[in-house]
């Protein structure tokens, strides 16, 4: 059973999105860390770039396989989590608290297009 | 395409968890817990992989050792029974049929070991060689199972789990054990470069063991690992580092390669290439960075022109090395030890330095 947060934003391609004020906390969803498995590298933007939403900003390597980073949200990088550099493997131990980029949004509208999570909930099958 | 087979496992694969996925026409394991636990219980203890997808062709008759020695590229002549010989099938152009593992069963039986992937076209290969020698060759791939049982407590699991005599075995040695009126291969052989046991026995007696060796607490270990633990050690996988088009000088693999012997399938294309030179070759890749090279990825020049000389075929973050590293194919001139490349990973290209293959030292019991 995937943990799922509520008051958070889901994707379909299994990303997440807390909002705080103008800025969001981007990361990828329990479901998604258990489907790669182990986590060991983070390919992240760089603060001041642009994020748009459905659009690729990175990628999450696991053992096996890579898979890529879409934003739920457009904005603009103002913080990524650097404590991923050293443990990328924080992904899989809480992927909530071990956020991958905050973003300053550009358009509130976007979030009325993610999933809240009941509906991600049905989304993933559980 | 044709519908998946399955090992006589599969049902035990399933209920016990596995992420299950297509390899080689079979719907196989790839993890139970996760690819690092497994990869490490290897390294550390001891792991036990159904292997039950690999194909065996028994080649019997009295010309069978001079037939052998016609389609395989390494030299069995006059071995003793209970010795096992690793090398390759070539096409006449040099390139790879398959690799394979040999076993000397007795003066005239020879038994193959072949991959998954390939059993299709190498049974059609080898029949197709036949003429002019006096050898049966019999396909058995559905007779058997096989399991790996691999690590540094794999010879007590074997002695105490199984009862199955196997200290006194060297390493690339085999011994039939007799369980009750069944044969059975115990092989001190392995692809995971620690000290490991192959078996091959019936699938009901496969299926005993497996049940065994799990009650005995042996952690079950699936493609996923066998690939990482594998890669790490240089060990090649046919259709990575080995195909039609990369031969085993290409790869690295001459010791397997014995040109003196009196003749066999690819000899006069392989002997040229080792003395002319290949135009790629097979090399290890070290990058300062943590982003991983995949099966695929350009390697391009370490100056900023970007040109194409070569593809990685196998790359990781290496789990018991800690870096990420690569086995990648490249241009001749760039083979060298210390030549910097670089890597092209989704849009940016990572600085990487030409190593040896062998990551990882092997820890064989010879």
């Amino acid at each position: 059973m995937s943990k799922i947060l509520d008051g958070l934003f889901y994707s379909e391609s299994h990303e997440y999105v807390k909002v705080e004020g103008e800025f969001g906390y981007i990361g990828i969803t329990d479901y998604a860390q258990h489907e790669l498995g182990n986590v060991v590298y983070v390919d992240m933007p760089e603060v001041d770039d642009e994020v748009e939403a459905g659009a690729e900003f990175g990628a999450v390597e696991s053992v096996k396989a890579a898979s890529d980073l879409n934003s739920p949200v457009s904005g603009t990088v103002v913080e990524v989590n650097e404590a991923l550099e050293d443990e990328p493997g924080l992904v899989n131990k809480d992927p909530y608290a071990n956020w991958i980029i905050k973003v300053q949004l550009s358009d509130d509208d976007e979030l009325k297009g993610l999933m809240d999570a009941e509906a991600y909930k049905t989304f993933i099958g559980e | 395409m044709s519908e998946l087979k399955t090992t006589c496992l599969h049902d035990k694969h399933v209920a016990l968890g596995a992420l299950m996925s297509p390899f080689g026409g079979f719907d196989m394991p790839i993890q139970y817990a996760d690819i690092v636990t497994e990869h490490n219980a290897v390294r550390e203890h001891v792991g036990v992989f159904d292997v039950s997808h690999m194909g065996e062709v028994e080649v019997t008759g009295a010309d069978a050792e001079r037939f052998v020695n016609h389609i395989f590229t390494n030299d069995i002549t006059g071995a003793e029974p209970g010795k096992i010989f690793y090398g390759m099938m070539c096409y006449p152009n040099g390139g790879t049929v398959d690799d394979l593992l040999v076993y000397k069963m007795d003066e005239n039986d020879f038994f193959l070991v072949i991959n998954a992937a390939n059993i299709d076209k190498d049974v059609e290969w080898i029949n197709g060689q036949t003429d002019g020698f006096d050898v049966k060759v019999d396909h058995q791939s559905d007779r058997y199972g096989q399991l790996a049982v691999q690590g540094p407590e794999a010879e007590y699991q074997l002695e105490h789990t199984l009862h199955l005599k196997c200290a006194e075995l060297a390493f690339y040695t085999f011994s039939v054990a007799e369980l009750e009126g069944e044969k059975i291969i115990v092989s001190r052989t392995g692809y995971t470069g620690e000290d490991g046991f192959e078996i091959y026995a019936s699938h009901a007696t496969i299926r005993t063991m497996w049940d065994d060796l799990i009650a005995a607490g042996v952690q079950p270990c699936g493609l996923g690992c066998r690939d990482t633990l594998r890669f790490e050690v240089g060990l090649p996988l046919y259709g990575d580092e080995l195909s039609e088009d990369i031969s085993p000088i290409m790869a690295g693999l001459g010791f397997f390669v014995k040109l003196d012997k009196e003749e066999f399938i690819g000899k006069e294309a392989l002997a040229l290439q080792k003395a002319e030179g290949v135009a790629q070759k097979l090399v290890g890749l070290e990058l300062a960075d943590k982003a991983i090279p995949r099966h695929g990825y350009e390697i391009v020049t370490a100056d900023d022109d970007n040109k194409v000389v070569g593809t990685v075929t196998t790359g990781y973050h290496g789990i018991s090395v800690d870096k990420s590293i690569a086995m990648a194919l490249v241009d001749a001139e760039y083979a060298a030890l210390d030549t910097p490349l670089r890597v092209h990973i989704r849009k940016k290209f990572f600085p990487a330095t030409v190593v040896k293959k062998k990551f990882y030292k092997k820890s064989y019991k010879k």
